[in-house]
């Protein structure tokens, strides 16, 4: 098992030698995104900003209206709210062909506390007319992204989670922007999730499994776009839903999902998330149990949607 | 203070010959003149900071810059990036002048579904290089675009214009830092220091001065020019195209409103728009 950086690293070098256009920025923290791979292979396409983030997303944007692909890198905290406008008025605006990478999502930022928390990464890049949002669920996914969100053209925000978690994709999984993917079949609920909560949620799966309940598992790594179809078979087939989502509950996965319920499909909710709190230091482990995002909490939040259906 | 000394004035030492300036002081005159009727007509826009820079956009597209009309997005042009989004009235009429797209165009401007926006958006507008409006981001951008340049070895050239009070934004600094650190010669901004900004004088509002010493200890060449003098405007931006291994910056010294009496250094014409009489009496000062 390697880490979500690493693969994410690999896959960068590996795009890097496919695409010559493909461009790398960072703001000093290369060794924790893991952007020193590309930069070691390709000194001339990696653009040190030194900590800057501002300036970094606009160099970005011109970098891309003259061809190139750049990946702007950091930790999700700071590529996405230091430089806001900056990704709305220069890059989102325009349409431009920039990548946003944001590392160290939601709680996990290996014990780093509250101020290297994203919590609302997703819900700010979302709100930005125009750009995609990707948070992938294993080392597959975030590896086969790199390739795919390098040939989409326009600007794309994806999340680079730090540690190892398990894989729930093989290596012949091939990842479509906006397109869900059920990983587990079941018609009592269905758990729609995203990121590394996707592997927390199929542990949840398994266990209600043994309870009798049914439940089923669909990764939503495309928070924009959102696969609406997805949502309303879900929906109607199960007649209930969860979502489960390392990011704040408002303006995340379970926002969007809801969201299309309530115009669409309307049934019982459930959304497992950081409830609205900055957090504090702890291991992955430790900071999933207290803020209510362990396989527990999404089997209690499962049962208790059950209840819910008419 | 030694780089202080270092840097360059500009004397009158650059001369165009007669005709070409007439020439431009002509082109100057019908900018100026779209830039009053568009402002009234649509009753939002900016007049001051568009009349401020009317003369260093005339040098740049009848002068400097490498750019064709007909191939709008030619991979080899010269960049022009406005980073003062509200001089949109000023770089729509220089560019409908050039003929990149009608001057008819211009009775659009800041009305719905129009392609002028009131600050400009690179998509709509044939010759405009970067969307902006948000103040301090444009160096960025011209920024990346010389790095492209750099990677694809082309020897096309971006200049960026830099409103006074913009540089305020703090992300101007992190772009000049990142400008020098990196050597970038093949870009050059160009700061309408007009002393005006929406709520006063800069001076005032929050200084910004001393402004030569800030941007050559920052690492970058500076020249100082009048910036309504052609010869002066001309000749520093064919300078500033010299200077090797870093980047530079004109300090061009404007007056806001440039051109009408009762609109110059006051910042009451930064975002105001004239009665049917004060448009009679600008437009007849302007013509002059």
């Amino acid at each position: 098992m390697i880490a979500m950086r690493e693969a994410f690293g690999k896959s960068l070098v590996e795009l890097g030698r496919k695409n010559k256009d493909v461009v790398v920025l960072d703001a000093d923290l290369a060794s924790s995104t893991k952007t020193t791979y590309f930069a070691e292979e390709f000194p001339d396409r990696f653009f040190q900003c030194g900590i800057a983030e501002q300036n970094m997303m606009g160099v970005a944007a011109g970098l891309a209206s003259c061809g190139k692909i750049p990946f702007v890198t950091s930790f999700a905290v700071f590529v996405t709210k230091r430089p806001a406008d900056q990704i709305a008025v220069s890059v989102a605006y325009p349409g431009l062909n920039v990548k946003i990478i944001g590392a160290y999502t939601g709680l996990f930022n290996g014990r780093t506390g509250a101020t290297h928390m994203a919590v609302e990464d997703i819900a700010i890049m979302r709100a930005i007319p125009g750009i995609v949002v990707i948070d992938p669920a294993d080392t597959v996914e975030i590896g086969k992204a790199v390739q795919v969100i390098a040939k989409y053209d326009g600007p794309v925000y994806m999340r680079e989670t730090r540690d190892e978690w398990p894989d729930v994709f093989d290596c012949d999984y091939e990842f479509e922007i906006g397109k869900a993917i059920t990983l587990k079949d079941g018609d009592d609920a269905a758990i729609i999730s995203c990121g590394v909560m996707t592997s927390e949620s199929l542990a949840a799966a398994e266990k209600l499994k043994e309870e009798g309940i049914n439940v089923r598992v669909v990764n939503m790594s495309t928070i924009k776009p959102i696969d609406r179809e997805a949502i309303i078979k879900n929906a109607l087939e199960t007649g209930a839903i969860v979502t489960c989502e390392n990011h704040n509950i408002y303006g995340g996965l379970g926002s969007a999902v809801a969201e299309v319920l309530v115009e669409e499909a309307p049934v019982p909710a459930q959304r497992i998330g950081i409830r609205d709190v900055l957090n504090e230091c702890g291991t992955n482990r430790e900071l999933m149990e207290k803020f209510g995002m362990s396989a527990t909490h999404i089997m209690e939040a499962v049962k208790k949607v059950i209840k819910k259906k008419k | 203070m030694k780089e202080f000394f270092r840097r360059r004035k500009l004397k009158n030492f650059y001369k165009l010959d007669e005709n070409e300036i007439e020439q431009f002081k002509d082109i100057a005159r019908e900018i100026r003149c779209s830039i009053l009727t568009m402002v009234k007509e649509a009753g939002v826009g900016h007049i001051g900071g568009s009349l401020s820079i009317t003369d260093i956009l005339v040098s740049l597209y009848f002068k400097v810059l490498k750019i064709n009309p007909k191939k709008p997005g030619w991979p080899d042009r010269d960049r022009l990036v406005m980073s003062k989004g509200h001089g949109a009235a000023a770089i729509y009429s220089a560019l409908a002048e050039k003929g990149f797209f009608p001057k008819e165009e211009l009775k659009t401007f800041g009305l719905i579904n129009s392609n002028l926006q009131v600050h400009p958006d690179k998509n709509r507008v044939p010759g405009i290089e970067a969307s902006t409006g948000a103040l301090g981001q444009g160096l960025s951008i011209g920024l990346g675009m010389a790095l492209a340049a750099r990677l694809d070895r082309k020897d096309y050239y971006t200049f960026v214009i830099l409103g006074d009070g913009e540089t305020q934004e703090g992300q101007v600094w992190e772009a000049a830092m990142f400008a020098s650190h990196y050597r970038i010669d093949n870009l050059t901004a160009i700061l309408d220091y007009n002393n005006v900004q929406l709520m006063g004088n800069v001076s005032e509002i929050m200084e910004i001065a001393p402004v030569a010493e800030k941007w050559s200890s920052f690492g970058w060449e500076v020249l100082e020019i009048d910036g309504h003098n052609f010869d002066q405007i001309i000749e520093s931006l064919y300078k500033a195209k010299e200077v090797k291994g870093k980047p530079t910056i004109i300090i061009a010294n404007t007056t806001k409103g440039k051109g009408v009496s009762f609109m110059q250094n006051n910042c009451k014409w930064h975002g105001s728009v004239p009665t049917q009489e004060e448009y009679i009496k600008a437009m007849a000062e302007v013509k002059k």
